[in-house]
């Protein structure tokens, strides 16, 4: 029990998770729910370089895949900025629950 | 390569509209256009018939095959029969007299006609499709442009009536294609009609089918109880597109229950015959007896249509040669009758603002020509021998009494007894509407038939006289393959 | 020699008139009416020239007239054997009826020269009438049982037309409708008969079929008579059921209600279709098949006896009571037409047995002369007190002799005296009853004197009576033109010559010539009830008097149920109304309305309340959705672990 195994990086990464979907579901301001969906997205690459090392020390792709998330990440973080940009232009705010237009 | 000519005209000349500006221009080409395709169909018959004379009897003429979608056994298959060639014909006829009708339509008159010659587009290659997967997208082609006619060139609750129709008519179809499906996997990956009646559909699955395919199709040709569209849809439709409606649309559905459901499944056609029966009688004379209830012309028409159809699905459900021949007469019969009958409502509603029975009357002196082409029609419609109605309900009569037992008798003597209630309707609202004395002043005023209406109304009495005065030549054209049809149901009474 | 090709143009020539007329005899004006008189005058010589051909020159063989065949083809063909097929058939009778339609046809084309003259639409009349001549023709000489059948219908939308001619009375539209739809309900029967005449015999072809079914060993009559439906046999069925459009054509009880109301229209019309010809199609029909009802079928012969036997009587009694004279002459025709049936119904079929037949053709031939003239005097009548009412006339004989003098030869030919014709076809009927059938024989004695009385009571109320007082002040014309007496004349010297013709050598059931004598001592009967019947007429209406008033007030219930003709349209009102419309016709709207349509509405507002009911899932919410997708996944993935477990 001294030494870190796999099972307390996956505690780590699982309250990571749901820290992440905690914040999604109950934060209104849009900003801080994107830093949700990024700790989210960290949660699972984190699983992956965990992953990788315990089980298949040999291989790289957990790694591969990490890199291309924090990649993906990243795009996806100026697309989302930009429409919370342009919803601000929209209705002053930044708050999700202004923006709910888009219903029956 | 008749058949390409067929059905290219009515797509060049959708086209054609829609690069016209001027309405004077678009209707005249679709005049043109619709007059070409009874010259191409005068000429297809007359091909037809040459070459029977010939000695060909192969099953379908003029055949010819392209591939369409060959990945899914999809191909372009086209070829006639006598039955067809008679479709086409009524089709043709009744287009060409709609467009006439509608020669003074006033709101966006480049839509309005481009959406009738495409109707008829989807009416064509309907009736000439070899291929069940064709069939069913000619189908559709002749469902959507109705929804557009009604809705927005309609009267009445126009909206309700045409979401009624479009959605009604798509539940029906919608079977008709889970039916294909089915046939389609059963067959072999084909969809080609010749094919699967060759290769045969399995007993077991027939049951199953048979009854997707003959109410979705049954839909169409307005089979009680799915019949409700029929009233609502006519009424509320403008004049071309009742005729194209009653005309042509519920034809559709006639002939694919004859040529899909019962051709191809001729075990399931004899498990479910007792049920069509059942069916048809009681639209035959239910309809007939909600008919006397109508007090509004279009509806009094509509409600006599699910009677007059009702026919037709008896002759297909009685399963004689005779029968089934007689179906198709009805069908053709009823086409032309049932389009000169709206197109005569048209013109009295274009003139006097009002169907209601009880507010016209004494027609007769004001507006001559139109009640004598309302009676002619009327006539017909109660079966007036020398009229083509009286052939294709006779012919139905003595085929369906070749079946013994009291079933088929009962039946065949409830369809006789609806000429009776035919008359009392027809009778009753002729006779309130034309005859009598004039009930309005204001109608001393009106204008007669004009030009166009003359033409129209003309071009469809020629028709019905020329199958009530010699019906031997649509008997000739009809018969050998109805026998064909009939030939493969296993037992079936010939006679 | 008798050729299809001529022959056929005895109805094709009023057929053409009728096209011609119809589509440009507005602009022909008065034209219209010689060239249908023209068309007509041409068909009567042919027909003329026909039955001088068939009866002296070519229609014997071995002393027996054949059934010839001049003309046929397939006009539709059903199956192998079953086929319409239009084609001429030439026997006595219909030979003899084609004489008598294109006969009475050109007088009353003729009288309606003067009577219809003015008329707003004389050439649309002239096109009916032409219409009308064309279908009677094709009836009388179909060679086929359906082709009898389109004639048929042809003759009764000819007839609905020409009684509604005067579209914009409410009277004549109701009429016209009332008499096309009895006559279509008959006609039901008529097709089925067909129906199973055609099934059973496997043709519709005449003198096969009645070959066959009279012909014992034959494979057809043997299953015909096996098979049957509540106990009586096929072919029961289907005579009665033939019988039946039969009776309602010649309007017999209790499908004569339509006959009366048919007299709305023009009073020449009256005469040639409601009293000379059409209305005698049913007496042709049964005639046309009588060997099959005589050999084969003798209990649907009896049918026939009855039921006109019972009408004849039943027409009697009211037509004594009627006011309106075309009212009075149409129950007349009814009972006439009765005599012609029952005579057809107690006839054999051999020999001396076949006097019924021979009797029955005869009494058609003479009663279409007379009674033709009695409607066209009837009209001439109409023409100069501008009135129906008989009690509006009276005196007439001093204005109008030429109508008064052909009426009373009328009258005395149809009550049956000696020697106008009426007596000898009226005498063989009551012989050949007398030998067969007591009852009916008792029943048309009674009858014969009931309606000498009301003829008679007509022509006294008409001609004598009261002095006659014009009301009004149109009464500046004559008697009537020319164009209507002349007819009158004609039909006059034919109500008195008909009655010699040795109608037995060339009308018979089998054909054979059958020779009639006069008993003169089995005569004296009828001859006195006749009398009888005049003498009565005489004292009440010759001259204006009380006597008819106190005695209808003496009988007052029998007078009242006369009167209101025995309230039988009442009872089909009530069935009609209350039962059809408001059993069937209403309920059946309302199902539709509302049931069958109710759930395809029931269909489209579920659908509408269901998604009315989940819409509010799409809330707009992003962080709602978030919440959804989520428990759906926790649960997509409880789901799938408990399935790997």
């Amino acid at each position: 029990m001294n030494e870190i195994g796999l099972s307390h990086i996956l505690i780590v990464s699982t309250a990571l998770f749901f820290i992440g979907v905690y914040g999604f579901l109950t934060r209104r301001n849009m900003i801080t729910m994107l830093m949700s969906v990024e700790l989210i997205l960290n949660a699972v690459n984190i699983n992956f370089v965990a992953f990788n090392h315990y089980l298949y020390p040999d291989k790289l792709e957990g790694i591969f895949f990490t890199i291309f998330i924090i990649t993906i990440a990243a795009a996806e973080a100026a697309v989302a900025i930009a429409i919370i940009i342009g919803l601000y232009r929209n209705y002053k705010s930044v708050d999700v629950d202004d923006a709910d237009q888009m219903k029956h | 390569m008749i058949l390409h000519i067929l059905i290219h005209v009515p797509l060049v000349t959708a086209l054609v509209l829609l690069l016209l500006r001027d309405p004077r221009q678009v209707r005249l080409a679709a005049l043109l256009g619709s007059a070409l395709q009874l010259v191409i169909s005068l000429v297809l018959l007359w091909g037809y018939r040459a070459e029977r004379k010939a000695g060909n009897t192969a099953q379908m003429l003029f055949e010819s095959m392209h591939e369409w979608y060959p990945s899914l056994g999809i191909n372009y298959h086209v070829g006639v029969d006598g039955i067809a060639v008679a479709m086409i014909l009524l089709t043709a006829i009744v287009v060409l007299c709609g467009i006439l009708f509608s020669w003074n339509v006033q709101q966006q008159p480049k839509e309005f006609f481009f959406l009738i010659v495409f109707l008829s587009a989807g009416a064509y290659g309907f009736f000439i499709s070899l291929d069940l997967f064709l069939m069913f997208f000619f189908l559709e082609l002749a469902v959507i442009p109705k929804y557009l006619l009604i809705a927005i060139w309609g009267s009445g609750k126009k909206v309700y009536s045409a979401n009624k129709l479009a959605l009604m008519l798509m539940g029906g179809s919608a079977l008709v294609l889970v039916g294909l499906l089915g046939m389609y996997y059963s067959a072999g990956n084909t969809f080609d009609l010749m094919k699967i009646a060759e290769a045969g559909i399995p007993p077991g699955l027939q049951s199953l089918l048979f009854p997707m395919i003959f109410i979705g199709f049954g839909v169409f040709t307005a089979m009680f109880p799915f019949h409700t569209w029929a009233p609502d849809g006519h009424s509320s439709a403008p004049t071309a597109a009742s005729m194209f409606l009653a005309g042509i649309s519920m034809k559709l559905g006639g002939y694919g229950c004859l040529r899909v459901a019962t051709y191809l499944m001729p075990e399931a056609a004899q498990q479910y015959s007792w049920l069509i029966i059942v069916l048809a009688s009681i639209a035959i004379l239910y309809g007939a007896f909600a008919t006397m209830m109508q007090k509004d012309l279009k509806y009094i028409n509509a409600y006599s249509s699910v009677s007059h159809c009702g026919f037709v699905l008896l002759g297909i459900g009685m399963l004689t040669t005779t029968a089934v021949a007689g179906a198709i007469m009805q069908m053709v019969s009823h086409g032309l009758m049932t389009a000169l009958f709206f197109a005569a409502i048209g013109m009295i509603y274009e003139r006097t603002h009002t169907r209601q029975v009880g507010e016209l009357g004494g027609l007769l002196k004001t507006l001559p020509f139109i009640s004598v082409v309302i009676f002619i029609a009327g006539l017909c419609s109660l079966g007036l021998p020398g009229l083509s109605g009286f052939v294709a309900e006779m012919t139905v009569f003595v085929g369906s009494w070749q079946n013994p037992g009291a079933f088929h008798r009962t039946a065949t003597i409830i369809g006789c007894a609806s000429i009776v209630v035919t008359a009392v309707y027809i009778l009753r609202a002729l006779g309130a509407s034309v005859m009598g004395p004039i009930r309005n002043e204001g109608y001393l005023r009106l204008q007669d038939a004009a030009w166009n209406e003359k033409l129209a109304s003309a071009i469809l009495i020629l028709a019905i006289l020329a199958i009530g005065f010699a019906p031997f030549w649509l008997t000739d054209l009809v018969m050998p393959d109805s026998q064909l049809i009939m030939n493969k149901i296993i037992g079936g009474v010939s006679p | 020699m008798l050729s299809g090709k001529y022959i056929a143009l005895i109805p094709l020539l009023p057929l053409a008139s009728f096209f011609l007329l119809g589509l440009f005899g507005r602009r022909m004006k008065g034209a219209a009416g010689m060239l249908g008189t023209a068309s007509i005058l041409v068909s009567a010589m042919l027909s003329f020239y026909v039955a001088y051909q068939y009866f002296f020159v070519y229609g014997q063989a071995d002393g027996v007239y054949r059934q010839i065949t001049a003309l046929k083809y397939t006009w539709l063909p059903f199956s192998e054997n079953i086929s319409i097929d239009m084609g001429i058939l030439l026997d006595p009778i219909s030979v003899m009826m084609i004489v008598v339609v294109t006969f009475v046809s050109l007088m009353v084309h003729i009288y309606s020269l003067g009577y219809m003259k003015g008329e707003e639409r004389f050439s649309v009349f002239y096109a009916f009438l032409s219409l009308f001549t064309f279908s009677m023709l094709g009836l009388v000489l179909a060679c086929n049982l359906f082709q009898i059948y389109i004639f048929w219908e042809l003759v009764g939308v000819s007839s609905f037309l020409l009684i509604g001619f005067y579209y914009d009375k409410p009277s004549a539209v109701a009429a016209s409708k009332k008499a096309f739809i009895v006559t279509r309900f008959a006609d039901l029967g008529f097709l089925i008969g067909i129906l199973i005449l055609a099934f059973y015999g496997e043709t519709l072809d005449f003198p096969t079929l009645i070959q066959r079914l009279t012909d014992p060993a034959s494979s057809q009559l043997i299953g015909i008579t096996t098979a049957g439906f509540l106990g009586v046999s096929a072919l029961t069925w289907g005579l009665v059921l033939v019988f039946m459009g039969g009776a309602g054509k010649s309007a017999m009880f209790p499908l004569h209600i339509w006959l009366p109301d048919a007299m709305e229209g023009p009073t020449p019309v009256s005469a040639l279709i409601h009293a000379a010809t059409m209305v005698v199609a049913g007496v042709f029909l049964v005639a046309r098949l009588f060997p099959v009802f005589a050999i084969s079928c003798p209990v649907a012969l009896d049918v026939v006896a009855y039921v006109g036997a019972f009408s004849a009587l039943l027409a009697a009694l009211i037509a004594c009571t009627q006011t309106d004279i075309k009212r009075v002459l149409a129950y007349s025709t009814m009972s006439q037409i009765g005599y012609m049936m029952f005579a057809l119904g107690v006839s054999g079929y051999y020999a001396e047995g076949g006097l019924g037949y021979t009797a029955s053709m005869f009494h058609l031939f003479t009663h279409a002369m007379f009674k033709a003239l009695l409607f066209l005097g009837a009209g001439a009548v109409i023409h100069y007190v501008h009135s129906n009412d008989m009690l509006d006339m009276g005196g007439l004989r001093k204005h109008m002799p030429v109508t008064h003098i052909t009426f009373l030869v009328a009258c005395l030919a149809i009550a049956g005296i000696p020697p106008f014709a009426g007596f000898f076809s009226k005498e063989e009927i009551l012989t050949a009853a007398f030998h067969s059938d007591k009852t009916v024989f008792y029943v048309a004695l009674v009858t014969a004197g009931i309606t000498s009385f009301y003829m008679f009571r007509l022509f006294f109320s008409i001609f004598w009576n009261k002095e006659y007082r014009p009301h009004g002040a149109h009464h500046h014309h004559g008697e009537a033109p020319f164009s209507m007496l002349a007819p009158l004349l004609i039909l006059g010297l034919c109500s008195v010559a008909a009655g010699f013709v040795p109608f037995g050598n060339y009308v018979s059931a089998d054909g054979s010539p059958l020779h009639t004598e006069m008993h003169w001592d089995f005569s004296m009967l009828p001859i006195g009830v006749a009398l009888a019947g005049i003498l009565a007429a005489m004292l009440m209406y010759r001259k204006a008097s009380e006597v008819p008033h106190r005695l209808s007030n003496a009988m007052r219930s029998a007078y009242h149920w006369s009167y209101n003709k025995f309230y039988i349209d009442e009872i089909y009102l009530f069935v009609t109304k209350k039962i059809i419309f408001n059993l069937l016709g209403r309920p059946a709207a309302w199902i539709d309305r509302n049931v069958v349509d109710g759930l395809v509405n029931t269909t489209a507002v579920v659908t509408e309340n269901f998604s009315e009911a989940i819409r509010g899932m799409q809330s707009g919410k992003a962080q709602g959705y978030a919440i959804w997708f989520f428990t759906g996944v926790i649960g997509f993935a409880l789901l799938f672990i408990y399935l790997w477990m």
